[in-house]
């Protein structure tokens, strides 16, 4: 074990991945000479090479692409795109292509790939350095989409990812990229996909976050306890595929549900979770279900911390769903 | 327009091209009827690109990678995919490989390398590319070609396709069929460029125009490309001029935005009575074994028809397969809930 931010976990995973596996292959912007903008990639072109290590031209479209066709060899290419706001030229290879490969070819070409990229708010980024738009990747068959709050889960959740058989999109909450610290286990550390890890135990509600928001969660959770209200906070870790037994048997215990995320609150993921309670554990919820998200706004610069779920909004949403009903 | 050299490959070899050419023109033209008639969905014509696209698939080897667009179906046939496996797929039967789960021309033969297709135009320029690096990183000595018309050429991945595989110096052969038109877009007014060939230079790399309907200057270009591109001195932009005589597809009405003078004149130029008058002239085939070659590609393609329409379609709960490998329990509840339903005759497949 050794203490490691969320991005050193991220890089652990990277460095083990190729180490392990010849067939593992990183491309991106900016990820070999200079390690990536956010260094994620540090010291990998210089410990593999060039070969193995890419530097790509500015252009999204071409780096999921490219993965792809390395897929479709059997390779296992892990793509960066610098932030997720830019994936977008890319959306068709990964809607059309990418997820869609294993399935309209009967099996025979599938394409394991896994794009890694920074999503969320609170670094001053702007409309263009801060959204999250899982919805979007969740929706779509095929994908898998993964976001990691703890270092030990960027590590252990990134290597299942780079030895999974299906295309993952890793989302790497930035914001706590080195904010969150943790013990890491240091060898080939595997966390399973579809297996959400319970935070903290409680009786009275169950707050669901992930990413970047798990930390705020727990905060607001931890106030809460002060005042006599015991929270459960579950970290959904994969949003595909989903763990939606555990989901179900926590409101299944408390009764009622807090659901957190950064996207805006219209069709985001809480939607698809509080239509699952619906359909699951109707009859165990004694309130309505909250959800604290993002604003149905762009993203914006100067006044991104009123956008943002803080620990204040989703205490308030804690306590009003425990006192109603 | 590099000029005609004469022969390109010995005679029996160019009788085998000619036949996997008038191949592929009789199965264009019995599956336009068999659409006409209702008995398949939809089609995509190739006729005019026979010896565009022959030619190309006749200068590769083993083990070349083939990411094709939707209109490919002669260089399938020229990749050695045997036309009844070509057929199940144009049905959608249970013989499909890829299941039904594609409209017709969208095949992928894995054991051809001939990726799948997809119907968004150029997202597979890119892909060559990766299979391309991808090879030379394992060490094979293999080329990739993305093929493509001159409508993708403006497409977002034609321009990535181009600039990575200049940049990576990647084994691929860029096969762009210019058949004049993108559905109703003209050539011309697909871009201002003065040929499509001339973009390559851009990219750092040759780029040739050819007579795409004459299979010996596109046997030629693809053939010196490849052995380029194996070289390692990186990629080759081939822009085959040809025309597409035939619709779009079975749902496009060509009528609308070109004129009858205009095919009468490429008629003219027809590359499957180009290389026959060639060889006839040569005395390497007379116009009577020219029909009998016609008469055995109809009955070929008439016993895999047949075979075809006996099959039934694909098993019903294989909707839910292989779309991830490990399918997430949303999935599994649904195929479950399906297989009740027609348990129940409430789905009756």
């Amino acid at each position: 074990m050794t203490e490691l931010t969320l991005i050193q976990g991220v890089n652990q995973a990277l460095h083990q991945a190729m180490k392990k596996d010849p067939d593992v292959l990183c491309l991106g912007e900016d990820i070999g000479v200079n390690g990536g903008v956010f260094r994620a990639t540090d010291g990998l072109q210089k410990e593999f090479g060039e070969q193995r290590v890419l530097d790509t031209p500015l252009n999204e479209s071409g780096i999921v692409g490219m993965a792809v066709g390395m897929a479709l060899y059997g390779l296992k290419p892990v793509a960066e795109i610098q932030f997720l706001d830019f994936i977008y030229p890319a959306f068709d290879q990964i809607v059309s292509e990418l997820a869609k490969l294993r399935y309209r070819s009967g099996g025979q070409f599938p394409a394991h790939v896994v794009i890694r990229t920074p999503y969320g708010g609170g670094i001053r980024g702007g409309l263009y350095h801060s959204q999250s738009t899982e919805q979007l990747f969740a929706s779509t068959p095929g994908l898998k989409v993964v976001i990691p709050s703890t270092p030990a889960d960027a590590k252990g959740l990134l290597l299942t990812a780079i030895f999974d058989e299906d295309p993952v999109l890793f989302m790497e909450p930035k914001r706590i990229y080195r904010t969150a610290t943790g013990e890491v286990p240091d060898g080939d550390h595997r966390v399973p996909f579809g297996k959400a890890r319970i935070v903290r135990e409680g009786t009275d509600v169950s707050v669901f976050a992930y990413g970047a928001m798990v930390p705020t969660a727990f905060q607001a959770c931890q106030v809460l306890e002060k005042t006599g209200i015991h929270a459960e906070l579950i970290d959904l870790r994969t949003l595909v595929p989903l763990d939606i037994d555990a989901v179900v048997r926590s409101v299944e215990k408390t009764g009622r549900a807090v659901i957190v995320h950064e996207a805006p609150k219209f069709c985001g993921f809480g939607a698809e979770l509080a239509a699952i309670l619906a359909e699951k554990a109707l009859y165990s919820l004694k309130a309505p279900i909250a959800r604290v998200t993002g604003y149905d706004t762009p993203f914006p610069y100067t006044l991104e911390n009123l956008y943002l779920p803080s620990v204040d909004r989703i205490g308030r949403a804690i306590q009003r769903t425990v006192t109603a009903g | 327009m590099v000029e005609m050299q004469g022969p390109s490959l010995p005679d029996p070899e160019l009788l085998k091209v000619l036949r996997t050419m008038a191949l592929g023109r009789a199965v264009d033209e019995r599956c336009m009827n068999l659409q006409r008639q209702g008995r398949l969905g939809f089609y995509v014509p190739l006729e005019g690109q026979e010896a565009a696209q022959v030619g190309c698939g006749w200068a590769l080897e083993k083990g070349d990678w083939v990411c094709p667009a939707y209109r490919e179906l002669a260089v399938a046939l020229t990749r050695g995919v045997p036309l009844p496996l070509i057929l199940n797929q144009l049905y959608g039967n249970e013989g499909d490989l890829s299941k039904g789960r594609q409209m017709p021309n969208h095949y992928g033969f894995r054991d051809y390398r001939f990726v799948s297709a997809s119907s968004p135009i150029g997202t597979q320029i890119i892909h060559a590319v990766g299979l391309a690096y991808a090879s030379r990183y394992k060490g094979e000595k293999v080329v990739a070609v993305p093929f493509f018309g001159d409508g993708a050429t403006s497409s977002t991945d034609f321009h990535s396709g181009m600039n990575f595989a200049g940049v990576y110096k990647a084994p691929v052969v860029f096969f762009c069929q210019n058949n004049q038109w993108a559905i109703s877009l003209p050539r011309e007014k697909q871009t201002l460029s003065s040929t499509l060939a001339v973009k390559a230079n851009a990219y750092g790399f040759p780029g040739v125009q050819i007579d795409g309907n004459d299979f010996h200057s596109v046997y030629r270009a693809v053939r010196e490309a490849r052995a380029r591109a194996l070289r390692g001195e990186g990629p080759t932009l081939i822009e085959a001029v040809t025309y597409r005589m035939g619709p779009h597809s079975t749902s496009d009405d060509p009528r609308r935005y070109r004129t009858p003078a205009e095919l009468a004149a490429w008629k003219s130029r027809d590359p499957i009575e180009r290389l026959k008058v060639e060889l006839v002239g040569r005395g390497v085939l007379s116009e009577a074994d020219f029909e009998t070659m016609q008469e055995e590609v109809r009955a070929e393609i008439q016993s895999a028809i047949q075979e075809a329409e006996k099959l039934g379609p694909p098993a019903a709960p294989s909707i839910f397969d292989d779309v991830w490998q490990n399918p997430p329990p949303n999935l599994e509840d649904q195929r479950r809930e399906f297989e009740e339903f027609v348990k129940e005759g409430v789905v009756r497949p």
